[in-house]
């Protein structure tokens, strides 16, 4: 089950924390990867770590045109097709609100909401032809529940799980399926960083006791992109520990 | 019949999978050929690859029949 040989993959933000892990998570079933990113350096060490015969696409999400144009790219770096489209790559800019700058929710929502955008526009057309698709977006828990001083990330993460359900609508006929998986706490740099108290108050809302790992999002994003899963679209799939049930 | 008609038509069959004796110049996609808005979308997408034309939006949005497709089509060759 959940094989994917013989499939490919755009995945953006591809060498950050939760990147990586979707991105080794795909390539452990099969499936040969485009992997993208603004950071070349980052990128290439990455894919090295990775081995196989993956593709490097650098691109700035927050450029329409270079987002604009990176389906293409993947298209054909990965020998014409595209099967799966992984929107994962995400930024902050976290503030109050009466103290965030236009540019902190511009950034925010053109990088994580208006890049997906772009991709899945571009990707829907081969995949209609093709008959075939997975669109696969990284949304976030606070996208549903909020979180004070993430007003522009929340409204982006929501903007996400909204088009989705839309594409999901429009594409289902063709073979497209559109979903999305929103990780709670999942341990990266950042969580390392905070303290023991903080950990502790984080781990008090947290049923399941302990930080997500990137893996627990490669899986789930894994079992989205299957041909197991076809039958599944418009869905936001929650891996979080039991933080929230919603 | 001209040639861009018969390869529009054969286009229309194959995306519709409707019979050819349907396909009628006069026949409109969605009226008279049961297609729905997506299907224009993907038969607009077939005509440009098969014509090498570009068909902006703001045209294929006039597209209604199979004769809208043959005129804009013999238009811009």
């Amino acid at each position: 089950m959940f094989d994917l040989t013989g499939m490919t993959a755009l995945v953006t933000g591809a060498s950050g924390g939760i990147g990586s892990a979707i991105a080794k998570a795909l390539a452990a079933q099969g499936a040969t990867l485009a992997l993208s990113g603004s950071n070349e350096e980052k990128l290439k060490a990455f894919a090295a770590e990775l081995g196989g015969d993956h593709k490097i696409l650098v691109c700035n999400l927050s450029d329409p045109a270079a987002v604009d144009g990176l389906v293409g790219q993947a298209v054909e770096a990965l020998g014409g097709k595209i099967d799966i489209l992984v929107n994962n790559a995400g930024i902050t800019r976290d503030n109050l609100i009466l103290r965030m700058k236009d540019e902190e929710w511009s950034d925010v929502i053109s990088v994580n909401l208006e890049a997906a955008f772009r991709l899945a526009r571009a990707a829907a057309k081969p995949m209609m032809k093709a008959r075939f698709g997975r669109i696969i977006s990284i949304t976030s828990v606070v996208g549903v529940t909020g979180n004070p001083g993430q007003a522009n990330y929340a409204a982006s993460k929501a903007g996400i799980i909204g088009m989705s359900k839309s594409l999901g609508q429009e594409l289902a006929s063709r073979g497209i399926t559109v979903n999305c998986v929103a990780p709670g706490f999942i341990r990266s740099a950042m969580t390392d960083a905070l303290n023991d108290a903080q950990k502790g108050a984080i781990l008090t809302k947290i049923p399941a006791g302990d930080l997500g790992a990137g893996e627990d999002i490669g899986a789930a994003v894994v079992y989205l992109a299957s041909k197991e899963a076809g039958y599944v679209t418009g869905q936001t799939l929650h891996v979080n520990g039991g933080m929230a049930m919603i | 019949m001209s040639e861009t008609a018969d390869r529009v038509k054969k286009i229309v069959v194959e995306h519709l999978g409707v019979e050819a004796e349907k396909v009628t110049e006069d026949a409109s996609f969605i009226d008279d050929l049961g297609a729905d808005s997506l299907d224009i979308v993907e038969l607009v997408m077939a005509f440009e690859e098969e014509f090498g034309v570009e068909i902006p939006d703001d045209a294929a949005e006039k597209i209604a029949t199979v004769k809208d497709a043959i005129d804009y089509i013999d238009s811009k060759q």
